[in-house]
């Protein structure tokens, strides 16, 4: 950053330091004096609306129902409770959208440079069409043109899974914990750790020997053996399927996403699929052109050109941009109020609905968001450096 | 672009024309037996889904729903016999969206005009929604009239805003920078959904009880202060490239700081961050949606009043469709056009 030069005037150097001072002085009581006006201003109208200012209210009953939660909740418990329902809800929806848009965000930018054309245009046209018409609408779209406009439950759509879509929302098959589980997850671990070790293994021996020793195949095959075999030695079964079946009214087992979680979930994956794929292909063109051709050159195959040589280079590129789009995601689950699903924000207007406490759910709204953001930051200035660190 | 794009092209030396089309179909889309798969899975699947739309646009869809509620979705419910004042404001504004793209189109000649044209802007802008507001009212603002009334409105009066907050950060002056910053970060960190709804429910608890803006009044100072935060990072970013020789011949002159700053650097750095602007002001023209949600009626809430009645039931697929095409039309339009504007920029200038 740099920044304007504090003005050299002929008089000395200690009269430029107490005009610079006197300037501060002067702004920082302008900014006091608007601030005493603000808060005249607030305390009168609360005054005359009869609302006081404080949080104690936050530990009264909430007696309103949440749609979905995902922490135990009743309309007994206080505000804060509610609150932090929601909030579980943000966090719910961003969280698995996360690992959805990015998958999808990266399959696009690669395929927006695949050599196949039609792949290409395919992608362009995604990218296009999602990233210049506003999330709001497209929301309204999955909402109000698909989900609410699916048949009543008796009558729901049954796809191969089987996955149900009714006008209630999505149900898919889940996998329940068994009595086996914690002794399977032992075995997978073990098999994960083999798995890496014979990876690290062959991988040093393919660099020092130059034989092609296929690591990464033999180290899945073998995590994914020692899984499945622990899996058919233990006793008891580790994850039992549970898949949904129509009852009377509604639908029971598997696990049922409602119409405006998933609407919220795929309109936001399918809105930030498309600008993480800008930044997927943007990250990968950033990687110079005589990067890739001196990798086949040493006779390296496409797919280690591209894991060896071209994403080392493009993550650095990628991952600040790509962390940014994450909290822009996160940001924008905050729309949940168009769609009914009672994510942060939503919970809170309905707490200032029948509280008036307006000041007070906004400052405990925005400073949520707003420590996200501060933690993305500090994670990012520890990832560059890591990074800064690697290069020289 | 060209220069740096991984996939290797084999130019042959001039093939002729009707080899040169199977060449470009065999390396592009048969190159192998799994491309060859892929094209014909995926072209398999582009036809149907075209076919599908098609037959949906043609024989099912019921268009009647946008074309009896177009004036409603355009302009609201601006009285009829006002639209005039309607024509007027796009008049001015298509006048200066032209200005702005010769003066920035790379000719020596027009960049002469770029301050002046900037100024129009801050001067034209307020003049337009003034007549606009002529007709009665901001209650009468309604539908893709609103959308544009607030983006253009919104981007005009924050790019004073940013600037200010710009400078602010750039200071040497620590208080001013401290306080540039938070605010500047603050608001970058918060969703935009809350600040709408900061605006629009408690802005009026911040002023004098004399003082009750209106709806379109709050939504609008909500999304300036929004967006005067993302403003001041696109200026600042312009204020770093001015060279620092730039200021340092300014002061051997002997000009003052103000007049360093107002005569040098400004000057070329609100020049160098105009297309970061048009991008800004891209993702506004999407974001005034957001006040649909808080009970105004711009394109997305008109197109929402429209589906709740009974008259037009189940017919969101149509609406959104059109409501989408105009969106997709103006954002596309203008960020193709920044596009080349910034890659003649790009060539006129180094």
């Amino acid at each position: 950053m740099n920044r304007w030069p504090a003005r050299l005037t002929v008089a000395g150097p200690g009269n430029v330091r107490v005009r610079r001072v006197l300037a501060q002085a002067l702004f920082l009581a302008a900014v006091a004096a608007a601030g005493a006006f603000v808060y005249a201003n607030v305390t009168r109208n609360l005054q005359q609306l009869g609302i006081p200012l404080g949080f104690e209210f936050l530990r009264y009953p909430a007696s309103f129902a949440i749609g979905e939660t995902s922490i135990a909740y009743q309309p007994s418990d206080p505000y804060l409770r509610a609150f932090l329902a929601g909030l579980v809800n943000t966090l719910r929806v961003a969280g698995v959208g996360i690992v959805l848009a990015t998958i999808l965000g990266v399959v696009a930018g690669l395929a927006r440079l695949s050599t196949n054309a039609l792949v290409r245009m395919v992608a362009s046209v995604y990218v296009e069409v999602v990233r210049n018409t506003p999330l709001l609408l497209q929301l309204f779209f999955w909402y109000g043109a698909v989900f609410l406009r699916l048949p009543p439950p008796d009558q729901a759509l049954r796809l191969p899974g089987p996955v149900f879509l009714s006008n209630r929302g999505l149900v898919l098959p889940a996998p329940r914990p068994g009595p086996g589980l914690g002794a399977w997850l032992v075995v997978v671990l073990v098999g994960l750790a083999v798995g890496i070790l014979l990876y690290r293994r062959l991988e040093r021996m393919r660099v020092e020997q130059g034989r092609d020793t296929r690591p990464g195949l033999a180290a899945v095959v073998t995590a994914a053996a020692v899984a499945v075999a622990g899996w058919a030695i233990l006793p008891a079964a580790p994850l039992v399927w549970s898949e949904p079946e129509m009852a009377r009214f509604n639908f029971q087992g598997g696990v049922m996403l409602s119409p405006g979680f998933a609407s919220l979930l795929i309109g936001l994956v399918v809105y930030t699929g498309a600008f993480i794929a800008e930044v997927v292909r943007g990250g990968v063109l950033a990687v110079p052109r005589g990067q890739w051709e001196a990798a086949r050159a040493l006779g390296l195959p496409p797919l280690l050109v591209l894991r060896l040589v071209v994403l080392p280079q493009a993550l650095r590129v990628i991952v600040p941009p790509l962390t940014s789009q994450y909290l822009n995601l996160l940001k924008n689950s905050s729309l949940a109020i168009a769609v009914a699903y009672p994510d942060v924000l939503n919970v809170s207007s309905t707490v200032v609905n029948q509280t008036g406490r307006t000041l007070e759910m906004l400052v405990l709204v925005g400073l949520t968001y707003l420590s996200f953001s501060l933690l993305t930051a500090l994670l990012m200035n520890v990832y560059n450096r890591a990074v800064r660190r690697g290069v020289s | 672009m060209a220069a740096t794009d991984p996939r290797v092209s084999i130019q042959p030396a001039t093939p002729p024309l009707a080899a040169g089309a199977l060449l470009w179909l065999r390396q592009n889309l048969f190159a192998t037996w799994y491309h060859a798969l892929l094209t014909i899975g995926t072209l398999w699947a582009v036809v149907e889904a075209l076919a599908a739309a098609l037959d949906w646009a043609l024989h099912r869809a019921r268009w009647e729903v946008v074309t009896s509620n177009l004036v409603l979705l355009l302009v609201g419910s601006y009285p009829r016999e006002e639209l005039w004042r309607v024509w007027l404001a796009v008049a001015v504004l298509a006048g200066l969206g032209v200005a702005s793209g010769l003066a920035w189109g790379g000719w020596e000649r027009g960049r002469r005009w770029q301050l002046p044209v900037v100024a129009a802007w801050l001067v034209l802008v307020p003049v337009v929604l003034a007549v606009l507001h002529g007709a009665g009212g901001t209650q009468v603002w309604g539908g893709f009239l609103l959308t544009l009334i607030l983006a253009v409105a919104g981007i005009t009066l924050s790019f004073p805003l940013g600037v200010l907050l710009a400078l602010g950060r750039t200071s040497s002056l620590p208080v001013v920078r401290a306080l540039a910053i938070a605010y500047i970060e603050g608001v970058r960190g918060t969703p935009l959904m809350v600040i709408l709804f900061f605006a629009l429910t408690a802005l009026p608890l911040f002023l004098p009880p004399s003082v009750r803006p209106d709806l379109v009044l709050r939504a609008a100072a909500g999304l300036v202060l929004f967006t005067a935060a993302y403003v001041a990072e696109a200026v600042r970013g312009g204020l770093q490239g001015v060279p620092r020789g730039q200021v340092e011949a300014a002061q051997a002159l002997g000009l003052s700081g103000t007049k360093t700053m107002l005569l040098i650097v400004l000057p070329q750095a609100l020049r160098a961050v105009i297309p970061a602007i048009v991008g800004q002001f891209i993702s506004l023209f999407k974001d005034t949606s957001l006040v649909a949600v808080w009970g105004l009626f711009e394109l997305v809430g008109v197109a929402q009043s429209v589906l709740s009645n009974p008259a037009f039931v189940g017919r969101h697929v149509e609406v959104y469709a059109f409501v989408a095409g105009l969106y997709w039309l103006f954002c596309y339009g203008m960020s193709y056009a920044s596009r080349r504007l910034e890659r003649r920029l790009g060539v006129g200038e180094r």
